[in-house]
């Protein structure tokens, strides 16, 4: 069974997101903050991790830079979720190490099949 | 007393004064020598011997009368401020270097005029330097009671006067620019007014205190003296006259004598200096003046009976009573009095003779041919100048005796300088005065004194017999010299000053009203007129039309100034008017420019001619100079104008720039918001959307789960509305489309009608809520809004508060003219770093330490306008447990802020 990861402080966007995952047969863990998903991460090294960039104290940028740095951690595929839908933003999340950046509002469908297709590579 | 012993204590002290002088002319621009005291003492040259002795016999002999010649300068003195002052600049700028060349410059560079004036300064001055001399030869014998030697060789006083002629043309001659400053000599006559004041003051404290038993003793014995009254009584309305008319006398005298002139406006370093001379130059004739009458009187008690000169009773007396320390005190002191004013004056008048006689008459030899005259030969010139003038006054009075008193001859040299007053004094007011004008005033005046003063007193020393004045010019009453037209109460001096001025400033007026002067004239008089005008750039002022080459006035200058200081000079001038090095045509501002580096060392009227032989003038009409003249104040004006449009251009920019700063802020912020806005905004719709995928795709969903994401899909929607209303509502605050409408309410009802809606969600959060204050507490706002601020408020502390013993507190005080709100929770509290972030828009999105609660991140940035537009503040601040937010709303409707 695939881990993953789900960041987001809104738990309402978590909650359809969580409930597709499981039944996608997924092993899913959720963290509200940055800081949640790094200490998620030391435990639990997730396969994927769906990240949102705007959250309170650790966000979502500072989180992926942590995770890059973390040598255990090199197969884990991370997919910035994100309201911020502008070039500039899209070139900084892919900088910082994402495999891929889907923006907000988002197609449940189009984000398993990314999930998919990652994990399958 | 031994005339050696004398001599060698005269010989000390002329060693003294020549190292002062030496001392000072090495410190330069030191405090010592540079300071408005050593000016104002400098023109204490105006108290010579005759004010040290001669005042004395004036007051012994007649009373009173000795007192006008220094009450015109102390009635005059306040008026240098703005006439000495002016007269200052005029010279500074022009290089003027003495009262000749003032009154020529400003009559068109006049040759003749300024020959004139040096003519009528040496008759004046020349027997008036005599009289200094006769005064130190006098007093010398008096001291050491020896009989004057009828052969001049003999006589030690000739020694004297040789060697003050030698000291004189040394150091009166250190720069051939006589405009150069002689510190020297300036700080040497500084150093002898002390002296003569001090040792005045001396004699007269031991007369009145010692001889005598203090003032009223004095006054005492004298009352009892034959002819006191009648010496010591105005005399009536004609006497006031002759009193007024010695005050007006003096008062031009402190002017234009060339002594003053020198020491006040030549050697002047810095203008502020008049500011002390002004009140301390009358303080100094003051202190003067004190024991002229006791020392007088004095004497005239001691005397009474004997014949003896009251000139010299300063030095009768102490030597009646053996005091030898005291008597050459006093020698000294007069001695002091006698050659500063020698010294100072044959300086002045050396000057004079080389730069408006000598040079421009082509006396050293033709001033336009190369190598006859030289620095090196004016400086020789100016030299011998100085040392053949006191050598000749010394002769004068050897040989005519100078039978009058001090006073008198001293008058004399008054009135003849006083005709230079119109010309003078109409240079710096008057612009229509002419060079014609001038002339003719100053000979027709001076003629009248010739008439009046100088024939009569010849005859008296030479003691004809002739009837000249008692009878008249060939008998015809009217014109007796001393009662000219009749007038007969008024005394030879007042009467001779009287009738020679009013023909003076009439001739004057009439002359310069019916023949207008040329256009150089008109040039200067607007320049000496409007001095303060062109000030900074007075060469901008000289008009001048014509070719000349900038390589021919070099040449003329490096022949005066030699290679360096012309290079120097001229690096200055292409400095100060931004002229090109290579530019060889000469302007108008050049050519007035090289006149007045050569005006210093060759005069006005030589420079004048010297420039322009090698430059080739046109001439100008007079309406032409005018026209200019109208058009430069124009140009002023249009200046000035344009400076002010300017500045107001530079202002508007500057507010334009502030205004586009801030425009360019607000439309940073404004992307801000948008994209803030836009992220909020899509928060909601994203849950919306997974939510409702889920809810359409899978068709497996459990009961419970589905009506979760229902749930979902209404609440979110419902934040969704809420945030939008709240965008809107803080738009309208924000672009002023909101308004308020306040009146007077109580807060506390309001603050109870706002927990109302709250009710039940306190209760189920079980928390506790507190409002402490008085029932009623009134202020002056719009109730819905504030009903909006505290709804908002509290909403934040139940979200905030614990899940457990959560405690809301409000508290309504009132503090001065404001009454404050206080709303406290037991919570997390803030970070006091946040207490000003909280109330910007969207904050809390980024930074909440806590679960994300719902909230628009809108509501305090409202609250914050709301209360902003009540003209109160909001605030968080620091509290021990929880978090605390502050607002004041005004009690009153007309608040001050």
């Amino acid at each position: 069974m695939k881990k993953i990861l789900i960041v987001d402080d809104e738990p309402n966007i978590v909650m359809s997101l969580e409930y597709t995952f499981k039944k996608n047969n997924f092993e899913v863990f959720i963290a509200r903050d940055g800081q949640e998903a790094l200490d998620i991460v030391k435990i639990n090294y997730p396969d994927m991790i769906i990240l949102d960039v705007m959250m309170p104290m650790v966000d979502g940028y500072a989180t992926i830079e942590q995770i890059r740095k973390d040598d255990n951690l090199k197969h884990t595929k991370v997919i910035f979720l994100s309201a911020k839908n502008k070039e500039s933003d899209i070139e900084k999340g892919m900088a910082l190490g994402a495999d891929a950046y889907l923006t907000k509002p988002f197609s449940i469908k189009k984000v398993v099949d990314q999930v998919m297709e990652l994990l399958s590579k | 007393m031994n005339s050696i012993a004398l001599l060698v204590i005269l010989s000390g002290y002329l060693a003294v004064l020549f190292y002062i002088a030496h001392w000072a002319e090495k410190k330069g621009n030191s405090k010592w020598t540079n300071n408005p005291y050593v000016y104002t003492l400098s023109l204490a040259v105006y108290c010579t011997a005759w004010t040290y002795y001669g005042s004395i016999g004036v007051a012994a002999d007649s009373g009173l009368s000795y007192l006008p010649i220094y009450l015109g300068p102390i009635i005059i003195a306040p008026s240098w401020i703005l006439i000495l002052r002016k007269i200052i600049r005029i010279s500074r700028v022009n290089k003027i270097s003495s009262i000749a060349d003032f009154i020529s410059l400003r009559y068109g560079n006049s040759r003749f005029l300024g020959a004139i004036v040096t003519v009528i300064c040496l008759t004046g001055i020349i027997p008036y330097i005599s009289l200094q001399l006769k005064a130190i030869s006098e007093t010398f014998h008096v001291v050491t009671n020896t009989p004057t030697s009828k052969n001049i060789f003999d006589d030690t006083t000739t020694l004297v006067a040789v060697a003050l002629a030698l000291f004189a043309s040394y150091y009166g001659t250190r720069y051939v620019d006589a405009s150069e400053k002689r510190k020297g000599i300036v700080t040497a006559v500084a150093m002898e007014s002390v002296l003569k004041l001090v040792f005045f003051v001396i004699i007269g404290v031991y007369v009145t205190f010692f001889v005598f038993d203090g003032f009223d003793d004095i006054y005492q014995k004298a009352s009892l003296l034959e002819h006191f009254k009648e010496k010591n009584t105005i005399g009536g309305l004609p006497q006031a006259i002759n009193w007024f008319l010695l005050c007006v006398l003096s008062m031009f005298a402190i002017f234009l004598l060339p002594r003053q002139f020198q020491v006040s406006v030549i050697e002047n370093n810095r203008e502020n200096h008049i500011n002390t001379a002004v009140w301390l130059f009358p303080l100094y004739l003051l202190l003067f003046n004190i024991f002229v009458y006791p020392i007088a009187w004095g004497g005239n008690i001691l005397f009474d009976g004997k014949n003896v000169n009251s000139d010299t009773y300063s030095l009768l007396i102490p030597q009646l009573f053996d005091e030898k320390t005291l008597t050459v005190m006093v020698f000294l002191g007069g001695f002091s009095a006698a050659i500063s004013m020698i010294v100072v004056s044959s300086i002045g008048l050396s000057t004079m003779i080389t730069n408006n006689i000598l040079i421009p008459y082509n006396l050293l030899g033709k001033l336009k041919s190369v190598d006859s005259v030289s620095s090196k030969s004016i400086l020789n010139s100016r030299k011998i100048g100085i040392f053949s003038l006191i050598i000749l006054s010394y002769f004068i009075y050897r040989f005519f005796g100078l039978d009058y008193n001090l006073v008198s001859i001293g008058l004399v040299a008054f009135v003849i300088i006083s005709q230079l007053a119109p010309a003078f004094f109409g240079a710096l007011f008057w612009r229509r005065g002419s060079r014609l004008g001038a002339v003719y005033s100053i000979l027709v005046g001076f003629a009248i004194c010739i008439y009046t003063l100088l024939i009569p007193y010849a005859i008296g020393i030479t003691n004809s017999s002739s009837n000249f004045i008692s009878e008249g010019f060939m008998g015809f009453h009217l014109l007796k010299p001393f009662q000219l037209f009749g007038l007969d109460y008024l005394q030879p001096v007042p009467h001779a000053l009287f009738w020679s001025l009013l023909f003076n400033s009439v001739t004057y007026f009439a002359v310069s009203v019916s023949f207008k002067g040329n256009y150089r004239e008109r040039n200067y008089a607007e320049m000496f007129v409007d001095i303060n005008k062109y000030i900074t750039n007075h060469e901008d002022a000289f008009i001048w039309k014509g070719t000349a080459y900038r390589n021919d006035i070099e040449k003329v200058l490096i022949r005066f100034l030699g290679e360096e200081r012309t290079k120097r000079a001229m690096n200055i001038f292409n400095v100060k008017y931004n002229v090109d090095k290579k530019v060889e045509l000469a302007d108008a501002r050049l050519i007035k420019f090289a006149e007045n580096l050569l005006t210093g060392h060759i005069g006005t009227a030589s420079a004048r001619i010297l420039i322009s032989s090698v430059v080739k003038e046109e001439k100008i009409t007079l309406p032409e100079v005018l026209k200019i003249l109208e058009e430069s104040k124009e140009n002023i004006i249009i200046n000035k104008k344009l400076t002010e449009t300017s500045n107001e251009l530079k202002e508007i920019t500057a507010k334009l720039q502030n205004a586009n700063e801030s425009l360019m802020i607000k439309d940073m912020q404004k992307d801000e918001f948008l994209d803030t806005v836009t992220h909020e905004l899509r928060t909601p719709i994203t849950a919306i959307r997974a939510a409702s995928e889920i809810l359409h795709d899978d068709d497996e969903i459990p009961e419970e789960l589905k009506k979760q994401f229902l749930q979902n899909i209404i609440s979110e929607s419902d934040r969704l509305n809420r945030l939008i209303d709240k965008i809107l509502d803080l738009e309208k605050f924000e672009t002023g489309k909101q308004t308020i409408h306040p009146s007077k309410n109580n807060l506390v009802e309001t603050v109870e009608k706002s927990i109302e809606p709250l009710q039940q969600l306190i209760r189920n959060k079980k928390i506790t809520i507190h409002i402490e204050s008085k029932d009623k507490i009134n202020a002056y706002y719009d109730e819905d809004r504030i009903v909006q601020v505290v709804t908002n408020l509290l909403s934040n502390a139940i979200k905030f508060c614990p899940d457990s013993e959560g405690l809301i507190t409000i508290q309504i005080i009132e503090k001065d003219n404001f009454i404050h709100t206080f709303v406290h929770d037991n919570g997390k509290g803030i970070n006091p770093n946040d207490f000003e972030a909280i109330f910007e828009k969207f904050y809390q999105s980024t930074n909440q330490n806590i679960k994300k609660p719902v909230g628009s991140g809108l509501g305090l940035a409202i609250c914050k306008q709301i209360i902003d537009h009540h003209k109160g503040k909001i605030w968080a601040q620091p509290s021990i447990k929880g978090a605390c937010i502050v607002f004041t709303l005004p009690k009153n409707k007309n608040i001050e802020l």
